[in-house]
Formats: C-alpha cells, sequence, structure tokens
C-alpha cells in the first residue's frame, strides 16, 4: 500500500487521469484475492495478470502450489493451510477448514484494502483539486503582491515628490521669511531715515520761521496788530482777575477736584456693579443650595468623601447666608469665600447633571431594546387575535346575512318605512363605504404581516436544510479524516493535516453555531410564528395549506354575502351590526386593530366576490 | 416731513446758535441771522470781505466771522479777551489734523505743540489762559488730541505713518499707550463715546478698535467686510423706486431734471437678503491719502450706536450696537456718503450722500427722502438743530431747513423692516 502510493504520489499532481484509469482497472479485476495480491506486489505485475493467473495452478502442480500458497500464507502471518502433521513422514493434509478461513479472511482484507483505497483515491482526488485552488491562489496572490509591490513603489515615489515639494515649499517659506525680515529691516531703517530727515528739514524750518517772525515784527507796524474795537462787558461787571500764584494753586487745586470727581464717581459705578454681581452670585448659590438639597441623601448614602465634605460646606454656607450684611464687605476673604462656594457647589451640579445625563442615555438604551422585544410578542398576539377576530366577524357576518334575509321577507309593506330606510340607508351606504375602505386597509397590513410571516417560516426551514447540509458535510469530513489519517506517509501526513485540521475546525465552529443559532431562532417569532399559524388551523401544517384554508372560507362568506347585494341590506340590521361591531370593540379594547382588519378581511372578501358577478 | 424754502449760501457757512434760537448762514460777504422757528432774518451784517469762517460764541450772542484774506501772518495763538483788554499769545502751536481741543465744559484747552522736534501737549486753564500741565508725547508726528466728554482724559494720536494712541489724564500722568500694529498706516479717525466710556479708533487697516476706559485695553474689534453673511445683520439697500421711462417715450427737448446730473427719480430702501456684497472701491496705492481705512465714526448721544464710513465701500454706513458690540444695521446709498451726523437727542441718524436727497435711520426702520424744490438740491452737508426737531441740509449755493415729525408720527412715517425689531 505504501509502495502504490509512492509511486502514484507524483502522478496525483501531475497527472490525475492515469489514477483514475488505474482504479477503474483494479476495480475491474475479477477476483479480490487475486487484486489483493496485486495490491501486495508492484504495479507492473498488474499488466499481465491473466497470463500469470493462468499459468499459476495446473493439475500438475496443486501440490507445489499449495504449498506455495501455504508458505506464502504463513509468512503473512496466517495459519497453516495443511493440517497438523502427526508425524514427519506422514504426508500433511489440505485442511479445508483454514483454507476457507484464509480466503475469507483474505476476502474481507481485501474489500477493506479496497475501500481504503477508494478513500485515498477520492482524497487524493480531493488533495488534487485542493492543490489546484491553492495554486491558483498562489498566483494571485502573487500578482496581488506584484501589484501592491509596483503600487507601493508608486507611493513612495509620490512620496518622495511631495517631500521634495514640502523641502522646496520650507525653502520658500523660508525664503519669504527672509524676505519679510529684510523688507522690515528697510522699513526700519527708511523709518529712522525719514525721522532723521525730518528732523533736519524742521530744523531748518524753524529757522526760517523764526527769521519770517523776525522780519514781520520788525517790519510791521504794531497798528496793523489786530485789535478789538470795543470791549464788551462781563456779564457780571466782574473784572478780570490777575495772573498770581494765588490762581494757579486754585486752579491746581480745581483740577483735582475735577479729577477727584471723576474718579469717585467711577468707584461709585463700580461699586454698583459689584454690589449687582455679588447679589447674582448670592441668588445663584441660594437656588443652588435650594436645588441641590433633595439631592444631599444620595450623594451621602454613597459615603463619597469629597461631595460629603462639599455638602457639609454647603451648609455652613447656607448658615452664613443669615448674615447678609457680611456680603456688603468688599473684603478678599469674603469674596474668596463666595466664589470658592459657587465653584464647589456648581461642581456639584455638574455632577450631578452628568450623572443624570448618563441616566438618561441608559435609560434610553435600555429602552430601545425593550421595545424590540415588546414589538415581536405583540406580532405575535396580534396575529393570534386576528385569526379570533375573524372567525368572530365570519359568524357575526353570518347572523347579520340571516337576519336580512329575514328581514327582507317581511319588508316592503309600508311606504313611510321604505322611504325612512331609503334614508338611513344612504347614510348607512356612506357609513359602510367610509368602513369598506378602512377595513380594505387593514386587511393589505394583515396581509402584508402574513406575508412576513411566511416569509420568515421559509427562511427557517431553508437555515435548516442549509445546516443539514453542513452536519452532512462535516460528519462525511471527520469520516475521511479518520480513515485516511493512519495510512498516510509522512509527507501527505504533513499536507492532509494541515488542511484537514482547518477544514476540521471550521466545520466543528460551522457546526457549533447552528447548533447555538437553534434556540435562539426558536424564541425567534419566525418559528413560533408558523406553529401558532398552524395551531390555528390544526389540519394544514404548512402555509400553503393554511391559504388554501383560509380561501376556503372566504368562499364560504362570499357565498353566504351572494344572497344580498348592499343595496338590499336593511337600515335596522346594519345599524345592529354597527353596533355589533362597537360592541365587540368596546368589549376589547386592546384588540381593536385586530377587530378592525378581522372585520375588514372577510369584509373584503366578500366584496371582491361580488364585483366578480354580474 | 417738512421742508423750509431755499435759501441762498456760500461756502457751507451755516450754523444753529448754541442755544437753539437763532441760525447764521453766510452769502459771499454778506451774514444773514433768522429766528429758527419763523425763518425771518433778524440781522443782516456786512462785512468787507467774503466771508470764511463764521462761529458762534458760546452765550450765542456773538458771531465771528473769519476773513482769512485779511489776516496776518503770526506764528503762535493770539487769545484775545472781549471784556478786559488782556491778550494772551501762546507760542510754538502746532498745524496739525486736530491740533486744539476744549474740554466740554470749557474749562480747558489743550493744544499740540512742537518744539526742538518734539511733540508737547499743553493744558490751559481757559478762564485766564494760565498754563496748567505741559508734557512731551511719545509721538513721531502728533495728528491730533481730543478730550473725552468728562474732560478728565485727553486722546492723543500719531501721524497715519505710526498706529499708537496715547491716554493722558487731565493732570498729564500718561494713563495708557495703545498700538494695535506696526510698519503700516495707523489712525485715520478716533471718537469718543458720549458716556466717555469708550474710545473708537478707526485706522488705515479698514477696522475700528474700541477701548475702554477702565483699563484702556481694547474691548472689540469691528471690521468692515465687503460682504456680509450673518443673517441676524440688516442690510437696507437704496433702490430707485420707479422704473424709468423707455428711451423711446423721452419728451424731446429733456426737461431739465433729467438733464442733470442726479437722477430725480425716487428712492426707497429695500432689505437685502443675506448675503450682501457692498460696492468696493480698489484703493490707488500709489498715491497719497488712499481711499481706505475708516474715514469717519461717530457714536449716537445715548453711545448705543456707532456710525462708521470705510472709504474702500464709499457707499456704505455701518451701525454698529456698543450693547452687544457687533454689528447691527449696514446702509448702502446708491452714491458715495457725504457725511452723516446723529441727532443730538436721540438714537436717529441724518445722511446725506450729494444728491437730492437725506436719509434717516433710526433703530425703527429708515427713509430716504427727497428734498422739494425745483431744481436740484445736491446736499453736500447737514447739521442737526440742538432738540432734533430740524435739520439744515446745505447745499453748494442755498440751504433749506428740514423739520421732523414729532415721535410718535415719525415712528409710522418710517418703513418698519420685517425681520426685525
Amino acid at each position: 500500500m505504501g509502495e502504490w502510493m509512492t509511486v502514484t504520489d507524483p502522478d496525483l499532481s501531475s497527472d490525475s487521469k492515469n489514477i483514475c484509469q488505474y482504479t477503474s482497472e483494479t476495480k475491474m479485476s475479477p477476483s479480490s484475492l487475486y487484486s489483493q495480491q496485486v495490491l501486495c506486489s508492484s504495479i507492473p505485475l498488474s499488466k499481465n495478470v491473466h497470463s500469470f493467473f493462468s499459468a499459476f495452478c495446473t493439475e500438475e502442480n496443486i501440490e507445489q502450489s499449495v504449498s506455495y500458497l501455504d508458505q506464502e500464507l504463513t509468512t503473512f502471518g496466517f495459519p497453516s493451510l495443511y493440517e497438523e502433521s502427526k508425524g514427519k513422514d506422514t504426508k500433511r493434509e489440505l485442511n479445508i477448514v483454514a483454507v476457507l478461513n484464509c480466503m475469507n479472511e483474505l476476502l474481507v482484507l481485501q474489500r477493506k484494502n479496497l475501500l481504503a483505497q477508494e478513500n485515498v483515491e477520492t482524497q487524493n482526488l480531493k488533495l488534487g483539486s485542493d492543490m489546484d485552488h491553492l495554486q491558483n491562489c498562489y498566483a494571485k496572490l502573487k500578482e496581488q503582491l506584484e501589484t501592491s509591490r509596483r503600487e507601493m513603489i508608486g507611493l513612495q515615489e509620490r512620496d518622495r515628490q511631495l517631500q521634495c515639494k514640502n523641502r522646496n515649499l520650507h525653502q520658500l517659506l523660508k525664503n519669504e521669511k527672509d524676505e519679510v525680515q529684510k523688507l522690515q529691516n528697510i522699513i526700519a531703517s527708511r523709518a529712522t531715515q525719514y525721522n532723521h530727515d525730518m528732523k533736519r528739514k524742521e530744523r531748518e524750518y524753524n529757522k526760517l520761521k523764526e527769521r519770517l517772525h523776525q522780519l514781520v515784527m520788525n517790519k510791521k507796524d504794531k497798528k496793523i496788530a489786530m485789535e478789538v474795537l470795543n470791549y464788551v462787558g462781563r456779564a457780571d461787571g466782574k473784572r478780570g482777575s490777575w495772573r498770581t500764584g494765588k490762581t494757579e494753586a486754585r486752579n491746581e487745586d480745581e483740577m483735582y477736584k475735577i479729577l477727584l470727581n471723576d474718579y469717585e464717581y467711577r468707584q461709585k459705578q463700580i461699586l454698583m456693579e459689584n454690589a449687582e454681581l455679588k447679589k447674582v452670585l448670592q441668588q445663584m448659590k441660594k437656588e443652588m443650595i435650594s436645588l441641590l438639597s433633595p439631592q444631599k441623601q444620595k450623594p451621602r448614602e454613597r459615603a463619597d468623601d469629597s461631595t460629603g465634605t462639599v455638602i457639609s460646606d454647603a451648609e455652613e454656607d447656607a448658615g452664613e447666608l443669615s448674615r447678609e450684611s457680611m456680603w456688603d464687605l468688599s473684603c478678599e476673604t469674603v469674596r474668596e469665600q463666595l466664589t470658592n462656594s459657587i465653584r464647589k457647589q456648581w461642581r456639584i451640579l455638574k455632577s450631578h447633571v452628568e450623572k443624570l445625563d448618563n441616566q438618561v442615555s441608559k435609560v434610553h438604551l435600555e429602552g430601545f431594546n425593550d421595545e424590540d422585544v415588546i414589538s415581536r410578542q405583540d406580532h405575535e398576539q396580534e396575529t393570534e387575535k386576528l385569526e379570533l377576530e375573524i372567525q368572530q366577524c365570519k359568524e357575526m357576518i353570518k347572523t347579520q346575512q340571516q337576519l336580512l334575509q329575514q328581514q327582507l321577507a317581511t319588508a316592503c309593506d309600508d311606504d313611510t318605512t321604505s322611504l325612512l330606510r331609503d334614508c338611513y340607508l344612504l347614510e348607512e351606504k356612506e357609513r359602510l363605504k367610509e368602513e369598506w375602505s378602512l377595513f380594505r386597509e387593514q386587511k393589505k397590513n394583515f396581509e402584508k404581516e402574513r406575508r412576513s410571516f411566511t416569509e420568515a417560516a421559509i427562511r427557517l426551514g431553508l437555515e435548516r436544510k442549509a445546516f443539514e447540509e453542513e452536519r452532512a458535510s462535516w460528519l462525511k469530513q471527520q469520516f475521511l479524516n479518520m480513515t485516511t489519517f493512519d495510512h498516510q506517509n509522512s509527507e501527505n501526513v504533513k499536507l492532509f493535516s494541515a488542511f484537514s485540521g482547518s477544514s476540521d475546525r471550521d466545520s466543528l465552529t460551522m457546526h457549533s453555531r447552528p447548533r447555538q443559532k437553534k434556540p435562539q431562532n426558536m424564541s425567534n417569532g419566525s418559528p413560533v410564528c408558523t406553529s401558532k399559524l398552524t395551531k390555528s388551523l390544526p389540519a394544514s401544517p404548512s402555509t400553503s395549506d393554511f391559504c388554501q384554508t383560509r380561501s376556503c372560507a372566504s368562499e364560504h362568506s362570499s357565498v353566504n354575502v351572494l344572497n344580498i347585494t348592499p343595496e338590499e341590506t336593511k337600515p335596522n340590521q346594519v345599524g345592529r351590526e354597527c353596533a355589533n361591531q362597537k360592541w365587540s370593540m368596546a368589549s376589547r379594547p386592546e384588540s381593536q386593530e385586530g377587530c378592525y382588519s378581522g372585520c375588514s378581511l372577510t369584509y373584503t372578501n366578500s366584496h371582491v366576490e361580488k364585483d366578480d358577478l354580474p | 416731513m417738512n421742508f423750509s424754502e431755499v435759501f441762498k449760501l456760500s461756502g457751507l457757512l451755516c450754523k444753529f446758535s448754541p442755544d437753539g434760537k437763532y441760525l447764521a448762514s453766510c452769502v459771499q460777504y454778506r451774514l444773514v441771522v433768522r429766528d429758527v422757528h419763523t425763518l425771518q432774518i433778524l440781522h443782516l451784517y456786512t462785512c468787507l470781505d467774503q466771508i470764511q469762517h463764521i462761529e458762534w460764541s458760546a452765550d450765542s450772542l456773538f458771531i465771528l466771522c473769519a476773513m482769512y484774506k485779511r489776516g496776518q501772518v503770526q506764528l503762535r495763538i493770539t487769545v484775545w479777551s472781549l471784556c478786559t483788554k488782556s491778550v494772551s499769545y501762546i507760542k510754538y502751536p502746532k498745524a496739525c489734523q486736530q491740533g486744539v481741543s476744549f474740554t466740554r465744559d470749557g474749562r480747558y484747552m489743550a493744544l499740540a505743540e512742537r518744539r526742538d522736534c518734539q511733540d508737547h501737549v499743553s493744558v490751559f486753564v481757559c478762564s485766564d489762559w494760565q498754563l496748567l500741565r505741559h508734557f512731551d508725547t511719545e509721538t513721531q508726528d502728533l495728528a491730533g488730541i481730543e478730550w473725552a466728554p468728562n474732560g478728565c482724559v485727553l486722546a492723543v494720536w500719531d501721524t497715519c505713518l505710526e498706529y499708537k494712541v496715547l491716554l493722558y489724564s487731565l493732570d498729564g500722568r500718561l494713563l495708557s499707550a495703545y498700538c494695535a500694529y506696526e510698519w503700516s498706516l495707523g489712525v485715520k479717525s478716533v471718537a469718543w463715546s458720549p458716556s466717555s466710556q469708550f474710545l473708537a479708533i478707526g485706522s488705515y487697516d479698514g477696522k475700528v478698535r474700541i477701548l475702554n476706559h477702565v483699563t484702556w485695553k481694547m474691548i472689540t474689534e469691528f471690521g468692515h467686510p465687503a460682504t456680509i453673511n450673518n443673517p441676524k445683520i440688516v442690510v437696507y439697500k437704496e433702490a430707485e423706486k420707479t422704473p424709468r421711462l423707455a428711451p423711446g417715450r423721452l419728451a424731446f427737448p429733456p426737461p431739465r431734471a433729467a438733464a442733470g446730473v442726479a437722477s430725480p427719480a425716487e428712492t426707497k430702501y429695500e432689505i437685502a437678503s443675506v448675503p450682501v456684497s457692498l460696492q468696493t472701491l480698489k484703493p490707488v496705492a500709489d498715491r497719497a491719502n488712499p481711499k481706505i481705512g475708516i474715514g469717519a465714526l461717530a457714536f449716537s448721544p445715548d453711545s448705543y450706536f456707532l456710525a462708521t464710513r470705510s472709504d474702500s465701500v464709499p457707499n456704505a454706513v455701518w451701525i454698529w450696537d456698543i450693547q452687544k458690540l457687533r454689528l447691527f444695521v449696514v446702509l448702502e446709498q446708491l452714491s458715495p456718503v457725504r457725511s452723516f451726523q446723529w441727532d443730538p437727542q436721540q438714537p436717529r441718524l441724518a445722511i446725506c450722500t450729494g444728491g437730492g436727497k437725506v436719509y434717516l435711520w433710526s433703530p425703527a426702520g429708515c427713509v430716504s427722502v427727497q428734498v422739494p424744490g425745483e431744481g436740484d438740491f445736491q446736499v453736500l452737508s447737514l447739521c442737526w438743530h440742538l432738540n432734533g426737531d430740524s435739520l439744515a441740509l446745505l447745499s453748494k449755493d442755498h440751504f433749506c431747513l428740514c423739520f421732523l415729525e414729532t415721535e410718535d408720527r415719525v415712528g409710522t412715517a418710517f418703513g418698519r423692516p420685517g425681520d426685525h425689531t
């Protein structure tokens, strides 16, 4: 067997056809015993199988061949074909039982070997395809590697270029900075020069001015100078005061007075502003304390040291608050106290608000989850209720129809009543129309729901099927792995184990996952729904059946309705019907929708059937 | 809104008296004094030469008329007393953008001086022209000085070549020095808020920086971008009211008005939907006095609003909310804004653009008013009466008064914008 493997192994990868031929040949061999021998011997032997077989035993050499076989078998560990010799000289007798046993054993062995061989062959095929796949993968990856390498080179190139650009830009920036520096220096130097020039010019100008002044003062007569012609007396009749040191001092005093007044005014303003701000702070603090006091106990329970101390501080501050006069002092300590306490309280408030925010977000999250779950349950309940409603409505319609028929039989005797009825009828017709439209809509919704449930059921079936398949394949593989392992030679074992290990693990996980899923699925709506659907209609296990029965039911109702067109319905009955409906709705406020849609289903069905009629 | 008849005027010389009773105006060499309410001529003075400047005395009893042609060169400031025969001389005054500043109560005068290539500021007591303080300033070339309305702080700013604003106390101490940036054109305009609380500095970088009076640090800066994206900002756009006639229907001798420069078409304000891009001027970089930066600044009398004009966006007036320190309203005119002035009594801004209209803005809305009368009345300048009831509109050759209705009627007359208030 090992030999065979070594021979075929190179062929396996290069030429799989050869193997196929070979295996078919071996399978076709007539005698299992023989093929067993063939397997044990080398391949060239198999080529001239028949000639060898024909030459092995003849009439003449039975003895020899038996002894040969005996020898061979004993070397292979089988019991001897001969009976135990009683004496040396006596010829040993052929033991038929032993021969048969041997043959049987050989046959069993042969069958086992054949099975093993088949397994090995399939394994080989699989390995071959795996190899191909791997080679493809390898090629692809190589390509990918190449492309990525190229990309990398491109990127590197781009990076280099960008770096180059960056360097250039840096250089430019540096140049610009230098330029700016230079220009600034130029500006500064120009400014100094300009100032210098200006000063020079100004000095010249001053000299000229002086000259001009001298000239003007010398040349011009005093007469030409401007003079006040008519002086006006002061309103208070006072004369101008002399300039003395006294006036000077007085001016100074006045100036300082003005300044002082200004500063006083400003100080007053600032004081007022401060007072206002303090008031605001105080109020803020008060409000904070009042706001935080209900929460005082909670943080204490938590035994949080920092908040505990802060709160005790807050209490102290609250006590201090009574001493309002204290705040009028603009002393630094008081200010500090106030700001500190405010800061502390602010911190508490902030942490509190943050906590609240966290809680709110948590609640939100939980709320969403809850909603999800509830909605699904609601759906199930709703469907159940809908089924019930349908039944009830059908019954109700039936009774109504009966009543209507009775009424019809007795009606049409009084004109006035008929007129009245007509009036009612019109009204009722309108109302009915409205209700029909409403029912139709609800029916649509219901149908939609039903469709989604059937889809879910189908999905579940598919999933189950897939899972079954997976399990089968996994079992198969497991089996294959188990059977093939021990016969591999070292190289193949390595290769195979690398695959089988991974595939085994995969299949295991694949296997386990659906198994975990399964109960979840069961709890998750769809399968339960289907079960419920079937429950509601016990005879029909599948959804298609369910549909059939439903259509039957609708036919039933339609047949019933057929007898009466809406024009013929009597107002009294319709009114009663409505009353009935109302009653049913009132009796189950929580299942209003279900009632509606249930009714709508039957109604629309009947309506459709009616429309089909001429 | 009513308009008086049109009177002659020259040199844009028209001023209300400080007590609000009289109106002085000049026509060539004549000075006309009218009663504000009746507009009757009370006095008519004839001068020897064309009047170039007029100034009311603080008690509204005297008017000064200046004829610079008849003056003489003197390199000093001369102060004549009108009651006594005393004359005071102040040497070394600096000729600059705003070299003299009186405190609002008239008690002190600050004067920029230049001695030995160094800027100085002298503070005089106006009652006897005694020098109270004299100090040199850390400026390259001082450009202007201005007292805070409370008379306790003097703002001093340097030439446009350098961004530098110095703040001095009345007693000459340097309170603070502020410099927003270097190496670029600096301060262009400065304005104190009436509460003395803020100092707004408009500069050539197109921003207004607001300093506070406590730390003298910048509170905020207002940029003047040409596009407005914030939907909270209301942009009023002046638009012509009626579409022009088709060219084929024009009468043959074209009417005089149509031949004029300014179109007589009435205009109205429309609220533009953001984003709005305002018309901008590209400044000529190689000329002196480039048309960039904040050329005009004015606080409303209650200090709640600040009106600014960026010279690179000449058609727009920006009104800032000082309480919220953000842009409030933008008015975009059809032509460049000449000048604007706040009503002394309430937050109401009058704007003129050199056309035949006067524009008024208040937080309730804004209106464009055509000045009635024959021909064009190109409003070049305007000034409010003390009580905010009337407004003098000055053109090159004429002036007229515009009487505003009482407040309750004004409220209804103003177009209320739909999306704010």
